[in-house]
């Protein structure tokens, strides 16, 4: 565990104080149960988004409100909390959000994905494989796959209704056409359990293999767009191709520059001014877990 | 003579609250046959057009269509997707504006394409051949397949407009005003180009228009309306030259 | 309900035919056109309507082809085994007819503008199922026949000459082999040689079992093809 994260685990009662008169977790617990209601209906229909009542959050759209919403309706002082930004732990929302919960809701966190509970995630899945009983909360941005086709709400409504989906591989055409091959690399539309197509937020295509049948629980939240829909355990999720362009994956011909992953997702980093480039795990616990193979965390 | 008919529509009637849009109208319509519908606008059109294409639930009467498979289907007692399905396999609709009728956003084969991959098709060389296939047929060069229809002119995107439709095999086209927005240099050559498609497919058409003469060169029959009433129907030919309404008279004689 | 009898060898029997014209917007005005016309054809025959110009004759091809309603009377046509009155008959039988059995030359050519000539003449067989190619191979021969120089068959004919136009149309109207042919002054802007080889055509058509009824103001003409002659000044029966 890191310092910070000791303190705190130290400082932290079996029962939080209120902070500054913030109900457990920030939201009132009506607004919990709402956010609840929804989300069991999400977990109904494995793919289809559920409108809910996003409530204001102290920071603006865009910065995983609706995430934070979600987190906030299900965690509990027994959970465990980790948050990645772009599969970071360290950068500026992840910390910020992390603190967020802390505060209001005095749970532990972790920055080891085995040791979470809880994992809210903006725009990556951990390369740690999860576990029965883990939730991953996705942080999403446009959660209708369909909207760069169709503008009109009441249309993409009707077309998830009546599986409507010629459209969505229009758009994996035009790829092809364009460029050769389906050149999406993030937010690749997937057809969850055959039935609904989904977007599963700004994550890379080499994050798709992991939604599918994932012993874990995945939840999406869109704050801006008040949409929640969510992935049950072992649910196949299936990535959107055609049979003479099938889905692949990224793959990259360095291997991490820090810890030597070559199964990893990498992140392309310049490190100097005459242009010297790094690749780097981006999931920054991952990295430094296979450089300290005894266990424990060292300092970032 | 003893095919089925491919629409059949009896005492079809639509109310905009106390306003007759459409009143009491009676037809069929056989495989490979065109119908015309002329009449001022106004004159309720428009709105039979959508009662006729499963689009506008009329307030009276009944539409049925003659599917595949040889049965008289009610168009309205379908539910919303058995109708929207109908709108993508066995129907189609070209619109006067190719705007509404295509994705602007989308390339000339993506256009053509689509309904291919609503119906299933997951293969994209098959597709594509496919587009080219039809961009051929509408006599559009194949080049450019992979343009968007903002860069043609409203001749090609009519004609994409009508390759669009046609890619999954129609039985039955609405059309309205398909020449509408179109140079009239540029409708002759369209014009001429739906009369073989009809001819070589042996569509189903259903025809509105305001001018006639594109209903002489394009419908064996039609249908003239007047105030949401059909006043007058038979043979196109039959009707422009041999006017028995005073109202189809009127219209006859005013052409210029 | 019609009597649909006929004579054993007739391919067109009109009885009592009347034909008037109603003009609702000219305060109701009615033109009679015709009263009471009879007319029989058989197999293999022509008849030649005769009579001064505006008298009806042209009224009389276009009821039988069923762009003119007729007001009263019956217009019995064999079409194969049957007999169908074009009177009384719905849109669609009429089409059939027009496809199969009746075939109608004009006074004038009315097309869709900017088509090639060859694939106007080649349409109403490509229309009863044969294909493209066949068709055109036909087309070219009629018009070669018709002497339209080839130069001119992928033009569209809107900027022929009045001789040249109706060439055309008559290619395009004796393509199909027609049981019932209706002629409208077919010879009407031909020069000598052109005549000559549509009253060839005609004769052919006759052999070939035809029934023709005809509009031919030009004496020789009509003399070389008509089998009978109709007076239609009285619209009653003639000899």
């Amino acid at each position: 565990m890191s310092p910070l994260d000791e303190a705190t685990a130290a400082a932290a009662p079996a029962q939080p104080a209120n902070t500054d008169g913030y109900n457990f977790a920030y939201l009132d617990e009506q607004t919990k149960r709402m956010i609840r209601r929804a989300l069991l209906k999400a977990v109904a229909i494995p793919g289809y988004q559920v409108p809910f009542g996003s409530r204001e959050m102290p920071l603006p759209y865009g910065w995983g409100t609706g995430g934070i919403q979600v987190t906030a309706s299900i965690i509990g002082p027994d959970d465990v909390l980790k948050v990645i930004d772009q599969g970071a732990d360290d950068t500026t929302n992840a910390v910020s959000i992390r603190r967020f919960f802390r505060r209001t809701a005095g749970v532990p966190t972790t920055e080891r994905t085995e040791d979470a509970t809880v994992i809210q995630t903006r725009h990556r899945v951990p390369e740690v494989p999860l576990q029965a009983g883990q939730i991953l909360v996705y942080q999403v941005p446009t959660p209708e796959p369909l909207r760069w086709l169709e503008p009109r709400e009441t249309e993409t409504r009707k077309m998830h209704a009546l599986q409507e989906y010629g459209a969505m591989h229009v758009s994996l055409y035009e790829d092809i056409a364009r460029h050769g091959v389906i050149a999406k690399s993030y937010n690749y539309p997937v057809c969850v359990n055959g039935r609904y197509i989904m977007a599963p937020s700004p994550i890379p295509k080499f994050d798709n293999p992991k939604m599918d049948r994932s012993p874990a629980l995945q939840l999406f939240g869109a704050g801006r767009e008040r949409r929640i829909y969510a992935v049950p355990p072992h649910t196949p999720v299936k990535s959107l191709d055609f049979e003479d362009h099938p889905f692949t994956v990224q793959s990259w011909e360095e291997s991490c520059a820090l810890c030597g992953a070559t199964d990893s997702f990498l992140d392309e980093m310049i490190v100097d001014d005459q242009g010297k480039r790094l690749f780097v795990c981006s999931d920054s616990n991952y990295c430094e877990r296979r450089r300290e193979p005894a266990g424990g965390e060292g300092a970032l | 003579m003893s095919e089925q008919p491919i629409l059949q529509v009896s005492g079809l009637s639509h109310r905009f609250g106390r306003r007759i849009a459409v009143a009491d109208v009676d037809f069929q319509l056989w495989p490979g046959e065109v119908l015309g519908i002329v009449g001022e606008s106004g004159a309720g059109k428009t709105t039979l057009l959508r009662c006729l294409s499963g689009q506008l639930a009329p307030t009276d009467g009944r539409v049925a269509y003659g599917d595949r498979l040889g049965d008289m289907v009610d168009v309205y007692a379908l539910s919303e997707a058995g109708r929207r399905m109908l709108l993508r396999t066995d129907w189609g609709i070209v619109h006067q504006n190719a705007a509404d009728g295509l994705r602007m956003g989308v390339s000339a084969g993506g256009n053509i394409g689509e309904r291919l991959m609503a119906v299933g098709d997951r293969h994209y060389g098959n597709i594509r051949g496919h587009a080219v296939d039809w961009l051929r047929r509408v006599e559009m060069d194949i080049g450019r397949i992979d343009d968007l229809p903002t860069t043609f002119s409203g001749g090609m995107q009519q004609r994409l407009q009508i390759a669009r439709n046609l890619v999954t095999g129609p039985r039955l086209v609405f059309m309205d005003e398909p020449t509408g927005s179109l140079d009239v240099s540029v409708q002759a050559r369209l014009l001429d180009l739906l009369r073989r498609l009809v001819a070589g497919f042996r569509l189903a058409a259903v025809v509105v228009t305001h001018d006639l003469h594109v209903v002489r060169l394009l419908a064996h029959r039609l249908m003239v309306m007047q105030g949401g009433y059909v006043v007058e129907s038979g043979l196109t030919d039959q009707v422009l030259d041999d006017p028995q309404h005073a109202y189809t008279q009127l219209l006859v004689s005013s052409v210029l | 309900m019609s009597d649909l009898t006929m004579p054993t060898d007739a391919m067109v029997a009109v009885r009592g035919l009347a034909k008037r014209f109603v003009l609702h917007n000219q305060g109701s005005a009615e033109i009679r056109v015709l009263r009471d016309l009879d007319l029989v054809v058989s197999r293999g025959e022509c008849a030649a309507l005769v009579g001064p110009s505006g008298i009806g004759k042209s009224t009389i091809l276009r009821c039988l082809y069923g762009n003119y309603l007729a007001s009263a009377g019956s217009l019995l046509v064999r079409q194969g085994d049957n007999v169908v009155d074009l009177a009384v008959a719905p849109p669609r039988a009429i089409l059939e007819l027009r496809r199969h059995a009746i075939g109608y030359v004009s006074q004038f050519l009315r097309v869709v503008p900017r088509v090639p000539s060859i694939d106007i003449v080649a349409e109403p067989l490509i229309a009863l199922g044969q294909g493209e190619a066949a068709a055109h191979r036909r087309a070219a021969d009629l018009l070669g026949r018709l002497r339209i120089p080839e130069a001119l068959w992928l033009l569209a004919p809107a900027t022929f000459s009045g001789g040249e136009q109706q060439r055309v149309n008559i290619a395009r109207g004796f393509i199909v082999d027609f049981p019932i042919l209706l002629l409208d002054e077919p010879t009407a802007a031909l020069d000598d040689m052109n005549r000559q080889t549509v009253v060839d055509m005609i004769r052919e058509r006759k052999q070939a079992g035809a029934a023709i009824v005809g509009i031919f103001h030009d004496d020789a003409v009509r003399d070389a093809v008509a089998d009978r002659r109709y007076d239609v000044t009285m619209n009653r029966r003639a000899a």
